[in-house]
């Protein structure tokens, strides 16, 4: 991903987002025996691979007649394997891919304790060779010396936990990343006496975690970094799938009951419906042929020109109704809330009350990081309940026969928000397999009506204090938690290159 | 300050047109775990100086992109290239870029033939590095390289190393850096003719696998989550080489044909079209499997 920044007396005035790596996934797709989709899809990302293969198999589901045929056992372990995913996923987010903007790695040299992990990276930085942490931004690090010391020994014990989710995925899930257990009808893996308490030992391991060090350290940060709740608003529309099946007789799954809600919601917090039927991609600013342009991705093509004339991006821009959304944790966070959802109502509400704020301080770079950490726990906790329902010695898998001609359509809330995937078979075989993912939503470029993707319009009027070190920048993009390495620009309007910075 | 006595091996980490499925599989390894082999000296006396990885350093872009630059300038010879993903070549390589120069987008294909001129050895990592793999995956609408063919069009001739998989087990990378820190790059003798570590690649899935005495009692599974052998269903591990059946996944929890979704051939040339469809079964001879 690359950003460009066109900053004029220390103010944004313009963002440009593009993705600069296109595969051809979904022609690589057409052809294949629709089977092969759960595996093959998850490799469009082997960080959130696990959303991908969810996604595939209720499209997969819905295009075999049997989204509402999956036996409990299966659409329970399904949901236990996508929240491991969640877990590993977030824990990942924020210490490995954002922190670094906050916490000053440099600060453990003045170590004096007796933590075996901070000594050890007290001789790290003592031997001089500091890559990947340098080189860096400076000049805004804010935590004090404890604080921050403590913050890069959870870093350190960071690395573990979310090595331990994916171990815990693994339990039912088969290996980490590209698992291979989901798949439509059900899953592969049957669950033992023996997986369950394994698995729920785990979990508590990483509730732990998330309820003493991850959560804490979000609004420790959220404390000292206060400014940030009122950068980085965006477009102030979101967008939810919904995800995690709670109820397996409902086909339709916009109707069908899940932990997170469906639902799109304004900065006024009244939850509107979603008919994935007003989804269309528009292509003006993205290298695919304008032939192609503007329909629903149920009837999507991916037909590559880069070169094309005004066009900036591999991406294309997903809208809704023609308007911009964000996807993510906010989205689904707020989408639950507003719908409702006692715990998660509880859990907003005195985030809220500590930092004396109202909702709409939510729509910031602040805001998406406590959303994500909200949502890490929101599905921790719901986990061992899902859990204690499954049965050994029932069924986990269904059978079905792959029609000739249908259509299907895969909604969930990967750990970066909406995902969809649509799929059309022909003579038994993918005909069209179009995939919108929640980084193609947020990091969208322009659209028909030139109106720019959610991260291009959180940057658009950002201050930036240090244009050699535009820290402003590089935290609202990560805030996003964008699934592509990104590389960031900064110029001036007459074009001169002040710095190039790298987001990822 | 004494000045370190620690020796630093230098090692660049390019992505090309892949998913980042492989760096993660390398956070997931345990012992030594990602912390040990960053910022601890992994073996006695040695150090993996990781100075550029697109998903995990923290620097920015300019300045990241000179790191490049002086490690190829002032390591020659000294450091290892670690490549991710497959080369796109379609169209003068613009389907991927690796940051700028002077303004202009520097293409994935580009920068592997810069770096790799001067590294010690290459090592490709994962399928698509590998082999091309996924993102090669008919009709290869980008035209991706693997890493070897890339530098073979490009006559470069670095050594190169292939830590196959899709991802690879961290083991298998780990094991193959550590190898070069004690004992240097590897010989001839010790990788298989696709350029793998035998140390990992050496036997098949189906000659270890715990189910083999299903497959050769004839009991095999007819529908997914069924025990018994999977081949019928779909397995690849008659002609896929890897370790896994004994090595087990993340920590030895389980592993693919553990879970009941069987083997889909990821460590091998042949991953994706020559193993599909994944979940019909194919011929048992990976020879004959080449042939067609």
């Amino acid at each position: 991903m690359k950003i460009e920044a066109v900053v004029e007396e220390g103010q944004v005035k313009e963002a440009r987002s593009s993705a600069t790596l296109f595969r051809g996934i979904e022609l690589i797709l057409r052809g294949r025996d629709p089977r092969d989709a759960q595996r093959l899809t998850q490799r469009i990302c082997g960080v959130c691979p696990t959303s991908h293969s969810t996604a595939a198999a209720l499209n997969l589901d819905s295009a075999f007649g049997i989204a509402d045929k999956i036996p409990d056992n299966g659409r329970i372990i399904r949901n236990l394997i996508l929240g491991s995913a969640h877990i590993a996923d977030h824990i990942l987010h924020f210490y490995v891919l954002a922190a670094l903007d906050y916490v000053d790695i440099a600060k453990v040299a003045g170590y004096e304790g007796t933590s075996s992990v901070l000594n050890s990276v007290k001789q790290f930085i003592e031997r001089g060779e500091l890559g990947p942490f340098f080189p860096r931004y400076e000049g805004d690090y804010r935590l004090p010396e404890e604080v921050d010391q403590q913050m890069v020994a959870h870093y350190v014990e960071a690395l573990a936990m979310r090595r331990k989710a994916q171990e815990m995925l693994s339990l039912f899930g088969g290996r980490m990343p590209h698992s291979v257990a989901v798949v439509p009808g059900g899953v592969t893996e049957v669950p033992t006496v023996d997986k369950v308490v394994s698995f729920l030992w785990r979990l508590n391991e990483l509730r732990d975690f998330i309820d003493n060090v991850y959560l804490p350290d979000v609004l420790a940060l959220a404390e000292v970094y206060g400014d940030y709740f009122a950068i980085g608003k965006g477009c102030g529309n979101l967008l939810s799938y919904g995800g995690y099946e709670l109820d397996g007789k409902e086909p339709d799954l916009t109707k069908r009951e899940r932990l997170f809600k469906q639902g799109r919601i304004s900065t006024n917090l009244k939850p509107g419906e979603v008919d994935p039927n007003r989804i269309t991609e528009q292509l003006q600013h993205s290298w695919y042929a304008s032939s192609t342009a503007n329909r629903n991705p149920s009837q999507g093509e991916t037909e590559p020109e880069e070169g094309k004339d005004g066009a900036y991006s591999w991406i294309k821009s997903p809208r809704y109704n023609g308007q911009v959304y964000e996807v993510g944790p906010l989205a689904r966070v707020l989408v639950t809330y507003a719908r409702g959802e006692p715990t998660m109502k509880s859990l907003v509400n005195s985030v809220l009350a500590r930092f004396k704020t109202s909702p709409d301080a939510l729509f910031s770079v602040l805001g998406r990081h406590i959303a994500r950490a909200l949502s890490t726990k929101f599905v921790a906790d719901s986990m061992p309940g899902w859990l204690l329902q499954l049965k050994p010695g029932e069924p986990v898998y269904i059978g079905y026969s792959i029609p000739e001609e249908s259509q299907g359509m895969g909604l969930v809330e990967g750990a970066r928000g909406a995902l969809g995937h649509w799929v059309e078979l022909k003579g038994g075989k993918i005909a069209n397999y179009q995939v919108v993912t929640p980084t193609s939503w947020n990091g969208s470029p322009r659209d028909d009506k030139n109106q720019p993707g959610p991260i291009e319009q959180a940057i658009r009027g950002t201050k930036i204090k240090d244009e050699e070190n535009p820290f402003e920048i590089v935290r609202i993009v990560r805030s996003f938690d964008p699934c592509i390495a990104c590389a960031v620009h900064l110029i001036t309007p007459k074009g001169g290159k002040l710095g190039e910075f790298r987001v990822s | 300050m004494p000045k370190s006595m620690t020796e630093e091996l230098p090692v660049i980490w390019l992505q090309g047109a892949g998913c980042t499925g492989c760096s993660v599989s390398v956070l997931n390894s345990v012992s030594p775990s990602i912390k040990n082999v960053l910022i601890d000296e992994v073996i006695p006396g040695k150090h993996i100086n990781l100075r550029f990885h697109p998903t995990i350093m923290a620097g920015p872009g300019e300045a990241a992109i000179e790191v490049l630059e002086e490690t190829r300038q002032q390591e020659k010879g000294g450091y290892v290239l670690v490549v991710e993903g497959a080369i796109p070549t379609a169209q003068g390589g613009i389907y991927g870029v690796i940051g700028e120069e002077r303004g202009k987008a520097v293409s994935i294909v580009s920068r592997l033939e810069s770096l790799s001129s001067n590294a010690l050895a290459v090592i490709a990592l994962g399928t698509c590095a590998s082999f091309g793999g996924i993102a090669a995956a008919s009709p290869n609408p980008t035209q991706c390289l693997s890493v070897e063919e890339a530098l073979k069009a490009a006559r470069i001739p670095t050594p190169v190393i292939n830590v196959s998989g899709c991802p690879p087990h961290p083991d298998w990378f780990i094991g193959t850096l550590a190898s070069v820190l004690l004992f240097g790059l590897p010989k001839p003798e010790d990788l298989d003719e696709h350029k793998r570590p035998k140390a990992f690649y050496g036997a098949l899935i189906h000659e270890h696998c715990p189910r083999r005495a299903y497959y050769d009692e004839g009991k095999f599974a007819k529908k997914l989550s069924d025990p018994g052998c999977l081949y019928e269903l779909g397995c690849k591990g008659p002609v896929t080489y890897a370790d896994c059946p004994v090595r087990l996944w993340n920590h030895g929890v389980n592993w693919c044909i553990g879970s009941g979704g069987f083997c889909h051939g990821c460590v091998e040339p042949a991953f994706p079209d020559l193993v599909s469809p994944i979940y019909e079964k194919i011929a048992l001879s990976l020879a004959t499997l080449m042939e067609n």
